[in-house]
């Protein structure tokens, strides 16, 4: 993250070093708030791995983990997940060169590959319920898909939010504000990527080592 | 009157004579206050001047109102429970009538009224004090306060209609689980307290973000106020605890309405998971409350000394050791839910050291006072009475923290008298201290000693003749929310006089509301913007401030600037000089926030009686809004130079 | 005459004319001659308005002193029954009320000295015209008090401290010698609104009371088959959760014949303000004679009767001669207990 370089007025220098986002308070400021925002949603996740954590081995009549899960299903999404954070960087890449095609075509990369894993989750939970596995079958399951769930959720919003950006783009071009606007809309995307890695070594490789 | 089973008749509460008379008030205030916007001709100036603002000030004075308007109606709550258990084996509540009644007093006590209050008091004082034109996110800050409107709307609304949560306001599992709490009391619970919440959240992020980069040139984190100090300690804790308890609430609300089993008894659910979560959130929260309190004392303590705050340094570190400590303490809520030795131990010794710093800032208070001048002002007097009372209150706490002794202590009225001691004593002390101190920089004029004080003896008298003999009533034994209880058990005549001191304090409340209707019309005006003699900032603007706080933002060079020009007699450089006025961005007013609180409201009301279409449909709305939102590019304004000079020359600082 | 002051009015008044002089202020006999003087003039003034002055102070200062009394007795010996807390009847209550007492005394060491110097430093620095008092608007920090405030409270905390973990781990223990009496197990479910006791010894079951024999150590072992509630008995000692699907222990012991009030100590609805029960404590022939009586004069608790008693409702006293096969057990796995082994050991171990 570049350092937030505050010049006098009257002093700032003929180019402006500094990435387009942070030569003005303003977006500046909206880029700080975001990571507080994000420390909070560290918490909320915390708190639902915390949750099923304690939960995992309850399973009462249903099935565990070791038994429900596909390995190959949640290597696949994970796949598409990372790639997908990678691709939402080369958007970044595209805005400091100042390319709106590139900014564009890279956002709506990284859209389609959210897409596609939100609907491999959803497959994938539809699978489970078809097998009689419900959220009201154990705790282990409620805990299981409220955190998933909960994940899918926020990558739901984030390419509602995206295409929403992708709009703007075409609209206004790269500025300070929709330059702000991309960065931290990457900087969500890679937060629910590392997200991710934990719902991925916590639920599904203990689940299925177990 | 007897209260028989409270009863339906569709959605709407029947069965009691109290709820028809909520219901007569309700429609008789809604019909009143059409009637006087639309005789007075106000809906517009209501919609441009309050409803859509995003100014802090007048944010912070709509957070006020709301509490206030919380406090009575939570502190009949309080009288009329007070009433039941004044003799032994009453019927003026039934049992599920008195279980709502002490549920939602102490849910909206703590969401509602101390909660807004703080807020109240973050946004009108805190820009002002570091030389800010206004909070880092204006529009969330209105956000903020819509969400918290509207989920408070929607906790009240319970009372009439569908029925309020009746599993206490800590709403534990098994109890508040579907199983032993049909019907949507609970979910109104759960979803007014999630709404707020996430008010509650944007709040954390908007005052640290204004906080860490909107201090005025030269004012350095050590040359911040205390109040601001104890507001960046409460916003911490905020943003860190928060999320814990909305996840809590989730999970509930989830097991209630999907059948999940998270917090149930069978198929797996752990119940006692449901307390570890509420209280990771819970305990934190009572040190959300109390640290903006302990801010305000050392602002009034040094004022109204004319003295420095004795240990500046001591005193950051104790707010920043309190905030961390008070993640470590939460399991002495339920000593005696069989931890064990070990977690019992860490806990009990946890929540002793956090008195430490504590102490150490009543020690401070006091020597800020020695070799001062101490004026006796209604902001000191209530500053001075909180001291022994939160002494004694941590005193108890402390006893509390033993906990084989907690074995003896824990749900007995002990335990109330303690909590409402820390509460009333610590909290709501700190907060009517605010209330006389800020209030002529809100609103132009001071308000009245005389009656203030006629409140404060009663509120002081009330509180200690109410909740001292508690003490003695947990020592006997006598448990916490009982509806009756029975004679012959010795608890009789402390309960009665404990009754006649909640209503000496209903009497202190209603007194500060006359002080404050004398005060609108005889209360002596502030013409300096200065009527304390004050250190901070916010004394050397006009009072009220004008809609951009600063014509020229200053530059700080000491702590307590405004005193230390004063001294110097340098006062005037804070004036603004007609060459350093420049065009000033400020945001433009927007109906979306209050627009997101109806949505929000709309789907909680909905998913509260399982209307699930019919709350997804407002969910939409919300996001709707937030898309409007992302497209709006030109939601600010500038204010010109002309302007700017003309306010300031009317205000008589050109 | 002289009237001689008692030591209290000696140590108040002293401190009140060191308020109002300071260091000017007499020595405690100089004080003493001048309340006596005072007296004496007085007296030859108004023999009568100071007879009646004096009886009437007699009486202010004899109820005073019996208030105050009253409020001390009933602290530190519990006088009448009503302060259960105050007035243990067994070994448990009694080390828990050892720490209340303690941390009492404890915690005047803080409030006594703050709340004096409080009043003292408002009445002494009021910003009234002609206050003699220094007045130092930069004096805003003292090596020397920071060390007082901290240390001592960090004293007593060490103090309270350590006591509190020794004592938390002592009540984990059964509280008399378990090698020469043996203690007696009582399995406890909380129901709504009600508490049945099963005895697995005898394999008999009561509702809404208990019977224990006098001097020995009793482990209640607890659950719930409702919402949570807590056990407790005040005078035998301190609350422990019944929790669904759970088994807890808690030692208690009544020294003492007598009749303990007990209640549920943990909300668990409509009903219950009415969660009481209580528990008898007799002379040990007393008690086998009673459990002689039980199982033979006493109904059987049949599967149905032990189905219904998890009907909501509120109910009087019950007695059984007997009750289903490990009705107790079942229940807490049922309840969740598979999921928490750690915490249904002890139980299984009674499992019969």
């Amino acid at each position: 993250m570049a350092a937030i370089v505050e010049y006098a007025p009257g002093n700032v220098p003929e180019h402006d070093p500094r990435p387009l986002e942070y030569t003005n308070k303003d977006d500046s400021l909206k880029i700080f708030g975001f990571w507080i925002f994000l420390a909070t949603d560290m918490i909320l996740f915390g708190t639902l791995f915390a949750t099923f954590v304690v939960l995992r081995t309850h399973v009462a009549t249903g099935p565990s983990g070791q038994q429900l899960f596909d390995i190959q299903g949640f290597i696949e999404e994970t796949f598409i997940l990372l790639t997908s954070s990678f691709t939402g960087g080369m958007a970044t890449f595209f805005m400091r060169r100042g390319s709106v095609r590139g900014t564009v075509g890279w956002l709506l990369v990284t859209a389609v590959l959210g897409a596609s894993f939100v609907s491999l989750e959803i497959t994938e939970f539809l699978h489970y319920i078809a097998l009689g596995a419900t959220m009201q079958t154990s705790a282990f399951l409620s805990a299981f898909y409220t955190l998933v769930g909960t994940h899918g959720a926020h990558v739901s919003l984030g390419i509602v939010w995206m295409l929403a950006i992708v709009i703007q783009l075409l609209r206004y071009g790269i500025t300070a504000a929709t330059a702000r606007k991309v960065f931290v809309v990457n900087l969500y995307w890679h937060f629910l990527d590392v997200v991710w890695v934990f719902i991925f070594t916590v639920v599904y490789l203990t689940g299925v080592i177990k | 009157m007897p209260s028989s089973h409270l009863s339906h008749w569709g959605l709407l509460v029947t069965g009691d004579p109290l709820i028809y008379g909520a219901d007569a008030s309700i429609i008789l205030a809604s019909v009143g206050i059409v009637f006087v916007l639309t005789y007075f001709k106000k809906w517009k100036w209501l919609w441009k001047e309050w409803l859509t603002t995003v100014d802090h000030k007048r944010i912070g004075i709509m957070y006020l109102i709301a509490a206030v308007l919380m406090l009575f109606r939570a502190g009949t709550d309080a009288l009329l429970m007070r009433t039941q258990l004044a003799l032994p084996n009453e019927h003026f509540l039934g049992p599920s009538h008195y279980d709502q009644i002490f549920t939602t007093h102490g849910t909206v006590m703590i969401f509602f009224m101390a909660m807004p209050f703080i807020f109240a008091l973050m946004n009108i004082a805190v820009p002002l004090q570091i030389g800010a034109r206004d909070v880092a996110f204006p529009y969330l800050n209105a956000v903020s306060f819509w969400l918290f409107f509207f989920g408070a709307m929607l906790l009240n609304i319970s009372f009439v209609i569908g029925g309020s949560p009746a599993a206490g306001w800590t709403s534990y599992a098994p109890l508040a689980g579907l199983h032993f709490s049909p019907g949507p009391g609970e979910n109104f619970y759960l979803l007014a307290l999630q709404i707020t919440g996430i008010g509650s959240i944007a709040t954390g992020i908007n005052f640290l973000a204004t906080i860490f980069k909107m201090r005025a040139p030269g004012m350095t984190l050590m040359k911040m106020p205390l109040f601001t100090w104890s507001i960046v300690a409460t916003n911490i804790l905020i943003i860190f605890a928060f999320p814990a308890l909305a996840v809590a609430l989730a999970l509930l609300l989830i097991d209630r309405i999907a059948g999940a089993h998270f917090f149930t008894i069978h198929a797996g659910g752990l119940p006692m998971m449901y307390i570890n979560m509420f209280w990771i959130w819970g305990h934190p929260e009572v040190y959300i409350v109390i640290l903006p309190a302990f801010g305000v004392f050392s602002e009034v303590v040094a004022t109204f000394s004319r003295k420095t705050i004795f240990g500046y340094k001591a005193m950051v570190s104790s707010l920043l050791l309190i905030s961390v400590a008070s993640y470590f303490v939460w399991a002495h809520h339920f000593f005696t839910m069989g931890g064990g030795v070990s977690v019992n131990s860490f806990f009990a010794v946890a929540s002793m050291l956090i008195g430490i710093p504590t102490g150490v800032k009543v020690f401070n208070w006091m020597f800020t006072m020695y070799r001062g001048r101490i004026r006796m002002k209604m902001p000191m007097l209530w500053t001075i009475a909180f001291i022994p009372c939160f002494v004694l209150g941590g005193a108890t706490g402390m006893m509390l923290a033993v906990a084989p002794a907690d074995y003896q202590y824990h749900n007995s009225y002990f335990l109330v008298a303690h909590f409402h001691e820390m509460l009333i004593g610590g909290v709501v002390f700190g907060m009517f201290a605010a209330l006389y101190y800020w209030w002529p920089k809100m609103f132009g004029f001071l308000l009245d000693e005389k009656w203030g004080r006629w409140a404060f003896w009663l509120w002081n008298i009330g509180f200690y003749v109410c909740f001292e003999p508690q003490y003695a009533l947990g020592l006997m034994g006598m448990q916490r929310r009982m509806y009756t209880y029975p004679a012959g058990m010795g608890w009789t005549a402390l309960n009665f006089i404990s009754t006649i001191g909640a209503f000496l304090m209903g009497l202190g409340f209603i007194f500060m509301v006359w002080d404050i209707v004398y005060s609108i019309f005889k209360g002596e005006r502030d013409l300096t913007g200065d009527p304390w003699d004050g250190r901070t900032l916010e004394w050397s603007l006009p009072s009220p401030a004008p809609h951009y706080n600063f014509a020229v933002i200053p530059t700080i060079t000491d702590r307590d600037q405004w005193w230390t020009l004063k001294e110097q007699g340098r006062q005037d450089t804070l004036r603004p000089q007609t060459e350093d006025i420049k065009p000033i961005h400020m945001p433009k007013n927007s109906a979306k926030p209050f627009l997101i609180g109806i949505a929000f409201f709309t789907a909680g009301f909905g998913f509260v009686f399982g209307w699930y279409v019919f709350g997804a449909i407002a969910l939409f709305g919300v996001v709707v809004l937030l898309l409007a939102r992302s497209f709006e590019y030109h939601s600010d304004y500038h204010i010109p130079v002309d302007e700017v000079i003309h306010t300031e020359t009317a205000l008589g600082r050109l | 005459m002289l009237y001689s002051l008692s030591p209290d009015q000696e140590i108040i008044i002293n401190f009140l004319y060191f308020c109002r002089d300071g260091r000017r202020a007499g020595s405690i006999f100089e004080n003493r001659r001048r309340l006596q003087v005072a007296h004496f003039w007085k007296d030859e003034r108004r023999e009568k308005g100071v007879v009646a002055m004096k009886a009437g102070k007699v009486r202010r200062r004899t109820l005073t002193y019996a208030g105050l009394g009253a409020v001390a007795a009933a602290l530190l010996t519990g006088c009448g029954s009503q302060f259960q807390v105050l007035d243990p009847a067994g070994p448990v209550a009694r080390t828990e009320l050892n720490m209340i007492d303690i941390s009492i005394v404890l915690l005047l060491i803080v409030i006594v000295p703050v709340i004096g110097l409080l009043i003292y430093i408002v009445y002494r620095y009021r910003d009234k015209p002609g206050n003699t008092a220094p007045y130092d608007p930069h004096f805003a920090d003292s090596k020397v008090m920071e060390f007082i405030w901290w240390g001592i409270p960090i004293l007593i905390v060490a103090i309270l401290g350590t006591l509190t973990v020794r004592t938390t781990i002592s009540l984990a223990q059964p509280p008399g010698n378990t090698s020469s009496v043996q203690p007696l197990t009582i399995e406890v479910t909380s129901l709504d609104w009600k508490w049945l006791f099963q005895y697995p010894n005898g394999k008999f079951a009561t509702v809404n009371y208990a019977e224990i024999p006098v001097g020995v150590p009793v482990q209640f072992i607890l659950t719930s088959n409702a919402p949570m509630n807590s056990f407790w008995v005040p005078r035998l000692g301190g609350q422990e959760y019944t929790m669904p699907g759970m088994a807890l222990r808690l030692w208690l012991q009544a020294n003492q014949v007598g009749d303990y009030y007990g209640h549920g100590a943990n909300f668990t609805g409509r009903g219950f303000a009415h969660t009481t029960f209580h528990v008898i404590a007799a002379p040990m022939a007393k008690f086998d004679q009673w459990v002689k009586h039980v199982k033979s004069t006493a109904p059987a608790l049949t599967p149905t009767g032990y189905k219904n008693l998890a009907i909501p409702n509120i109910v009087g006293e019950m007695t059984f001669s007997s009750y289903p096969a490990n009705s107790f057990y079942n229940t807490v796995m049922n309840d969740g207990g598979r999921f928490m082994p750690s915490t249904v050991q002890e139980e299984a171990s009674l499992h019969h």
